[in-house]
């Protein structure tokens, strides 16, 4: 589904990607982890065209490095930042129906869908985005983006700053999205959950990936994981 | 004499009483705050959104008025005030699709530079077509009399009609921003445009509209005060820089601010004139007397005297005091 072939990205002089390449298969749930600083972020802040990069992006057989931001969501990409960028002024429902590319066009998502799965997105409906928990934002900015009703969703650290009760539900939800064939590249730094939900997982080290393999492979391979992982 | 304390002579010899000069001031200044409202919404929208400072935003305004002048000499004003700043808002989005999107990369000191250029070419041509003098772009004839007289005071329809529309304006903008798809969009990139666009909606062409719309608001201004203030190729240097203060105080990006700093303004610079308060005493507290040329001038010095310097200085103090304005959510 996407295909990510020699990816360089550079902050102004800074070579911060040297070289990535990976798979991400249809309804598969692959993580990408590593420290802070080696690149994760950048690397789909690249594939959304959000960074200045070269090589290789192909999305369902098409490519889309060199295109706009607002021309790779539409292909059926979606992002969601790690800061979250809720819509401070709007309310949360707002925020919500802007994640809709195009009004009534329907997709795998409703609103009431996710309010079901988030009530207190429902009970909180009427509220400025801006004053919202940070947990409520973390579910409301996901919850935006899969309005759009995205093929692939790549997601950065969701579970930052979250409670572990929070951290549980926003695994849970992972979950659901897969189950509705919605494929996620997981940028994550909690191993635990990265290796309980994905059939994949990458690790990232100084622009480069230093370890593709499955979750378990990750587990027995402990050079790796005390090398780049562990702090 | 003395009930006309603070009213300037002229009026005083013309038996006008204080609540007179009140009512009219506050008319006068609510209208001319609501012209300057149509200029600065714009702007605001256009400076947060983009981080462009558009130093040719008033020349728009400018255009509006030519525009209207030629329209209304050929098929009447009604046509004029839709036709004049369709025209103008369509140059605005051209000017922004095919010149300020190239110049963007560059950074904005470029753009800048590039909106600054623009002002003086736009000058520069209005001179070459309509020349350099007024030209008679008059109040319509179905609106040239007094559509009421108020404690002795005339109201003129087409000042009251310009009042209305200015509110119209506002209350539909308000409306469009607030409760349309398209107004929630722009009130989302103009604090997260990288994440609007993420989401799969064209910012670009939202830059493009929104400039085009600014632009298009500044012509109504210019369609409808064109004929009270006079069209003439200054018109927008004179009034340019006054909208750059609304902004400044009202806040950036904050359609509510703007219209307060607009009113404001109005209120505070046409009081100024009208009372033409004297500074004599104040200066005097100080032991200024007027012994000396600079003491003489400042105890000679009056409100209506310094009513076009009142705005800026309350933009300086404003960007010393509270540098994100009355309602803006970042600092300038």
């Amino acid at each position: 589904m996407l295909n990510v072939t020699n990816l360089h990205a550079y902050y102004g002089k800074s070579h911060v990607l040297q070289g990535v390449s990976f798979a991400i298969g249809e309804g598969e749930i692959v993580s990408l982890l590593g420290r802070n600083g080696v690149g994760r972020s950048t690397t789909i802040k690249a594939i959304m065209g959000l960074v200045e990069h070269r090589g290789s992006v192909q999305f369902r057989g098409q490519e889309i490095s060199g295109l706009l931001t607002h021309e790779i969501a539409r292909k059926g990409l979606g992002y969601v930042p790690e800061n979250r960028d809720i819509f401070p002024t709007l309310t949360a429902r707002q925020n919500l129906l802007l994640g809709e590319k195009s009004v009534g066009k329907g997709g795998r998502w409703s609103v009431d869908d996710l309010y079901t799965l988030f009530p207190n997105l429902r009970e909180r409906a009427d509220v400025p985005g801006g004053v919202l928990s940070g947990g409520e934002q973390q579910m409301l900015t996901i919850c935006r983006t899969l309005m759009g009703d995205p093929d692939l969703i790549m997601i950065d650290e969701p579970t930052e700053g979250l409670a572990p009760m929070l951290v549980e539900q926003v695994s849970k939800l992972l979950e659901a999205i897969a189950r509705r064939g919605v494929s996620i590249l997981l940028v994550e730094q909690k191993l635990t959950i990265a290796l309980k939900i994905s059939k994949s997982v990458l690790v990232m080290g100084h622009g480069q990936l230093v370890f593709q393999g499955t979750p378990d492979q990750l587990l027995a391979n402990e050079q790796i994981r005390q090398e780049w992982l562990e702090v | 004499m003395a009930g006309c304390v603070g009213l300037s002579a002229a009026l005083c010899q013309e038996g006008v009483s204080v609540v007179q000069v009140l009512l009219f001031s506050l008319f006068n200044g609510l209208l001319y705050g609501m012209l300057l409202f149509m200029l600065s919404s714009g702007l605001t929208l256009i400076f947060s959104m983009m981080g462009v400072l558009n130093f040719a935003h008033a020349s728009f305004f400018m255009l509006g008025a030519y525009f209207a002048y030629e329209i209304s000499r050929l098929i009447g004003f009604w046509p004029a005030l839709f036709f004049a700043p369709l025209g103008a808002a369509v140059i605005g989005a051209v000017i922004e699709r095919y010149g300020l999107r190239t110049v963007h990369k560059f950074g904005h000191v470029a753009e800048l530079l590039f909106t600054f250029g623009l002002a003086f070419v736009i000058e520069e041509l209005v001179q070459m077509i309509w020349g350099k003098t007024n030209k008679p772009y008059l109040i319509p004839s179905s609106m040239d009399f007094t559509l009421f007289t108020w404690q002795g005071l005339d109201y003129s329809a087409y000042r009251v009609f310009m009042l209305l529309t200015s509110v119209g304006i506002f209350v539909a903008l308000y409306w469009l921003l607030t409760r349309t798809r398209v107004g929630l969009i722009i009130q989302a990139a103009l604090s997260h445009p990288q994440m609007v666009g993420a989401l799969g909606h064209n910012v670009p062409r939202i830059f493009m509209y929104t400039f085009g719309f600014g632009c298009g608001l500044a012509a109504i201004g210019g369609v409808l005060g064109g004929n009270v203030l006079g069209t003439e190729p200054a018109m927008a240097i004179q009034l340019g820089p006054i909208v750059f203060v609304v902004i400044v105080i009202g806040g950036l990006g904050s359609l509510g601010g703007a219209l307060i700093a607009s009113i404001f303004i109005g209120i505070l610079t046409n009081a100024a004139v009208s009372y033409d308060v004297p500074f004599g005493p104040f200066f005097a507290l100080f032991g200024v007397s007027s012994a000396t040329d600079i003491g003489n001038d400042l105890v000679r010095m009056t409100s209506g005297s310094v009513s076009s310097v009142l705005p800026y200085l309350i933009m300086v103090l404003m960007l010393i005091l509270r540098p994100r304005g009355l309602f803006g959510n970042r600092d300038v």
